[in-house]
């Protein structure tokens, strides 16, 4: 077991690199671990983890921004920002359950760190989106900043894009800064069941590009559906696609009724009330809709939407395939049956012709040790990443092998 | 204008210039070489004017093969080369040395796919801005970021810049708003980044590549979200006694929860000068002036309109004014994107950016002020207020020396004082050459290296529109490890 760091501040924690990247002793970068059985398995001389980097350290409600050391808890973030009925808009899920039953809750870093956004992405943009500034640590243990706290920042090259979502490869957060938004009073849902795959994510494209600012929306194979805690929902033994929307009351009504007008062409819909709502989709941003079963590989596909059901409906010819359609169909969740191989020949040889990115995002340690958890890249691509990866941490010391061999 | 260098011009490379463009020619196919003196004035400065100086020779591209080859040609042959769209940079992102050459994408211009399903659309990277939206509003779609020179403006260079605009607030800038590029390496190499739909995992290569000011490649093909129209849109002039007033009623509207589709502000002098040049009837007796705009159903728009009046009332407005029809609000429009045309017919000007937190607003419009009187010179202020992106236009008298040097040391001071209150140097526009030497003020050097590297990470050979963004000293340094190692 490699000895964990704790460190208390910025200082400590670039000491502590610089002795690594020095002896170029690789360390495995991490906030709570909540998610550590994701990506490809490496093995580090030391574990560092941000937990003792906590707080908050900045909320101006009025000006729409926080800042918070990058081991605060995400729960109290989101409880600080809850009591001026703000929230972080791109409702970052949390895929700690689908790993552990036991795990702790994320870390802000983590969010950052693997780009981390929910079903609200679809219409407010991304984690990365709303990520406004960030202090680090990078490989030789130089503390840099980019960005800040304002809205608009073009001032020089975006670090702050660059380190998001680059899975603690490049540089170590210390504190991070979001652009907050008003929470909004209330939320219902649209649902159609039993629809065919082609048919959801028809309704799903044709729902987004309405007037009427659809907040989430997603499509469950009936396997995925009896996951769900609505009661009457959850039994229901069919394929359900579910259409949000969120608002001010009186907007709110107006726009659920000229939707389900504009939508009626593909079935007949049910409405969820606020409560039901809610619940609905903090199911869906927990992932209580995809399998606990660690032995059963899980894939994350981003694809234009109208290509989606193609892909599910070739795979399908391979074996049983459980699909979750989120962001109408551009993020694709597929629970495979277990395999030493997670499928990766099938999966991948059918997503060569749609020009699909693939990513394992849970399989047993053998299986990720073994093929490429990252969708492999173009030899030109792969350069300039293994470049990126040196201009922060030439020495190789953050989470080397993380995302893919030699980076 | 003088006080910002630019790297010495190597007069072996320009010695060479004849077997270049000889080069240039071979590697071109359908494409167009300029070399006369003439042909190449009108690649000499962007919109930054105070600056010029005639490129080698320029190329005007028909296909990313032959950026491909132009590109190899100049690596192979170590000659820099600077991208232009149309020209219109305000940092001088388009500015060329006399030992470089100018690859512009103008003639690159179609629109490959619309997808509706999918909300995107695949252009060529020398398509206007507006070219975009034009090709999509039929069916009520648009491109959503809007640089105020959206009519001219190109795809490609909003990437280089990232840039934002007005209505911004609600939809983000073009880093939000872009799916996927094709992009050429100084090597000849094309590469695609991004990915067909949102959030592909690995790095974000096509994040740190917008906005890198054509430091890291060239953008030959783009993918972008396109977005649904909303039902109907209105904008609503405000009328104040002060710039206080004003800006304490922007913090307000943000602070009630409210987000417009755009807060824009604009002074008095600002007020009378776009309405001379519009006639789109702006309060012209008020202190200072927002056009606020609300978007949604007729219901919807009602709410918020109401909304933004109760606000509004509490900072004891001058004049309230809703559009009432299409047409007045395309006059209150034009008034406030024409703005910089506008003020460029009265006097010559240099043309801020900072961005400043929000609840500074009031006092730094203050300091603005202050800076003016000091350095004797006239500030006009128009802005994208809602996100706190100052555009401080310092008028002065290019003929006269005195007012010259007066206006680029109080643009400095203007810059300095955004970064004192917490904000930034550039919200939009980029750094460009104009604003590379103060980029100490807002990073230390650890933080300037890193981004270099990231660049060489890009462009090993520091070829890609150089002299821009990063302090010259550090540059020269980066210049001289990259002739050691990739020769």
């Amino acid at each position: 077991m490699a000895d964990v760091y704790m460190p208390r501040d910025e200082a400590e924690l670039a000491a502590l690199v610089k002795v690594a990247n020095a002896g170029g002793n690789p360390l495995e970068v991490c906030g709570f671990r909540s998610k550590r059985d994701a990506g490809r398995p490496i093995k580090p001389s030391a574990v560092v983890s941000t937990a003792k980097l906590s707080g908050i350290t900045l909320y101006e409600p009025k000006e729409l921004v926080i800042s918070a050391k990058a081991g605060t808890p995400l729960h109290e973030i989101e409880a600080a920002l809850d009591k001026h009925d703000q929230e972080l808009a791109f409702e970052p899920a949390d895929f700690s359950r689908i790993y552990s039953p036991d795990a702790l809750a994320a870390s802000i870093g983590a969010i950052a760190a693997m780009n981390i956004s929910g079903p609200r992405r679809i219409l407010r943009g991304a984690a990365r989106d709303h990520l406004l500034g960030l202090r680090a640590v990078n490989g030789e243990g130089s503390p840099i900043k980019s960005g800040g706290r304002v809205m608009k920042n073009v001032t020089g090259v975006d670090l702050v894009r660059g380190l998001a979502g680059s899975w603690g490869t490049l540089s170590i957060f210390t504190e991070l800064t979001f652009k907050v938004l008003p929470k909004a009073p209330e939320s219902r849902t649209v649902i159609f069941l039993g629809l065919a795959d082609e048919a959801a994510t028809g309704v799903m494209s044709a729902a987004m590009g309405t007037p009427y600012e659809v907040s989430g929306t997603i499509h469950l194979h009936s396997a995925l559906v009896g996951r769900l805690s609505d009661q009457e929902i959850a039994p229901a033994k069919t394929a359900l696609t579910a259409l949000r929307l969120e608002g001010a009351p009186q907007s709110l009504a107006y726009r659920v009724e000229k939707l389900r007008r504009e939508i009626a062409p593909f079935g007949d819909t049910y409405e969820l009330d606020q409560q039901r709502s809610w619940e609905f989709w903090a199911d869906i941003r927990s992932r209580a809709f995809l399998s606990k079963d660690f032995e059963r590989p899980l894939w994350r596909i981003t694809i234009a939407p109208s290509k989606a059901a193609l892909i599910v409906r070739a795979l399908s010819a391979f074996f049983e395939v459980n699909a979750a359609y989120e962001w109408s169909g551009g993020l694709l969740w597929l629970e495979l049956p277990p395999s030493a191989d997670a499928s990766v020949t099938e999966v991948r040889r059918v997503l060569a012709e749609f020009e699909a990115d693939s990513m394992l995002m849970r399989a047993p340690k053998a299986v990720r040790s073994s093929i490429e958890v990252f969708h492999p890249l173009p030899f030109a691509k792969m350069k300039i990443v293994q470049a990126l990866k040196t201009s922060f941490d030439p020495a190789g010391v953050l989470n080397p092998g993380r995302m893919y061999a030699g980076v | 204008m003088s006080l910002i260098q630019m790297p010495k011009a190597d007069p072996m490379v320009i010695a060479r210039r004849q077997a270049i463009v000889g080069g240039l020619s071979r590697a071109l196919g359908q494409g167009t070489l300029v070399s006369d003196e003439g042909g190449l004035r009108a690649f000499e400065t962007d919109a930054l004017t105070a600056y010029r100086s005639v490129p080698m020779a320029a190329v005007l591209p028909r296909s990313t093969g032959e950026v491909s080859r132009v590109l190899k040609f100049c690596s192979e042959n170590r000659i820099k080369a600077v991208a232009r769209g149309a020209g219109t940079s305000l940092s001088g992102g388009a500015l060329p040395a006399e030992d470089s050459i100018v690859i512009g994408l103008s003639r690159m211009n179609r629109i490959l796919d619309v997808n509706f399903l999918d909300r995107t659309a695949t252009v060529e990277a020398g398509i206007t801005n507006l070219g975009i939206s034009n090709a999509v509003g039929a069916a009520r779609f648009f491109y959503a970021p809007d640089p105020s020179s959206q009519l001219a403006c190109t795809i490609g260079g909003n990437i280089a810049m990232n840039s934002g605009g007005a209505h911004c607030l609600k939809y983000g800038v073009t880093a939000n708003n872009v799916l996927k590029v094709k992009m050429v390496l100084m090597n000849g190499e094309i590469v695609e980044l991004g990915g067909d739909y949102l959030d592909p995992q690995g790095y974000d290569l096509l994040g740190l590549a917008t906005g890198s000011e054509g430091q890291f490649g060239i953008v030959t093909e783009v993918t972008v979200r396109i977005l649904r129209q909303a039902e109907g849109a209105r904008p609503m002039l405000l009328g104040f006694g002060s710039a206080e007033s004003a800006g304490g009623c922007v913090s307000a509207i943000i602070a009630d929860g409210l987000i417009p589709v755009a807060i824009e502000f604009m002074d008095k002098l600002a007020i009378e000068v776009c309405d001379d040049f519009a006639k789109a009837g702006y309060p012209r007796d008020a202190g200072a002036m927002l056009i606020v705009e609300v978007e949604g159903s007729a219901d919807e728009i009602e709410e918020q309109i109401q909304r933004v009046k109760e606000i509004a009332s509490r900072f004891e407005p001058t004049a309230m004014r809703i559009s009432q029809s299409e047409e007045e609000s395309a006059a209150i429009w034009k008034g406030r994107k024409s703005a910089f045309g506008a003020v460029g017919r009265i006097s010559d000007y240099y043309c801020m950016d900072g961005v400043i937190p929000l609840g500074k607003l009031a006092e730094v419009l203050k300091q603005v002020e202050d800076a003016g009187k000091k350095h004797q010179l006239k500030i006009l202020n128009i802005f994208h207020a809602g996100d706190g992106n100052l555009h401080p236009l310092i008028l002065y008298n290019a003929n006269n020396e005195r007012e010259k040097q007066a206006a680029e040391e109080c643009g400095a001071e203007l810059l300095r004082l955004c970064v004192d209150a917490g904000g930034c140097l550039t919200g939009e526009h980029g750094v460009g050459i104009e604003k590379r030497d103060l980029m100490r003020y807002q990073y230390t050097d650890s933080d300037l290296i890193q981004q270099m590297r990231v660049k060489a990470a890009f462009d090993p050979q520091w070829l890609l529109n150089t002299g821009k963004v990063f302090p010259l000293d550090l540059q020269t340094r980066f210049a001289a490890e990259a002739l050691e190692k990739h020769g």
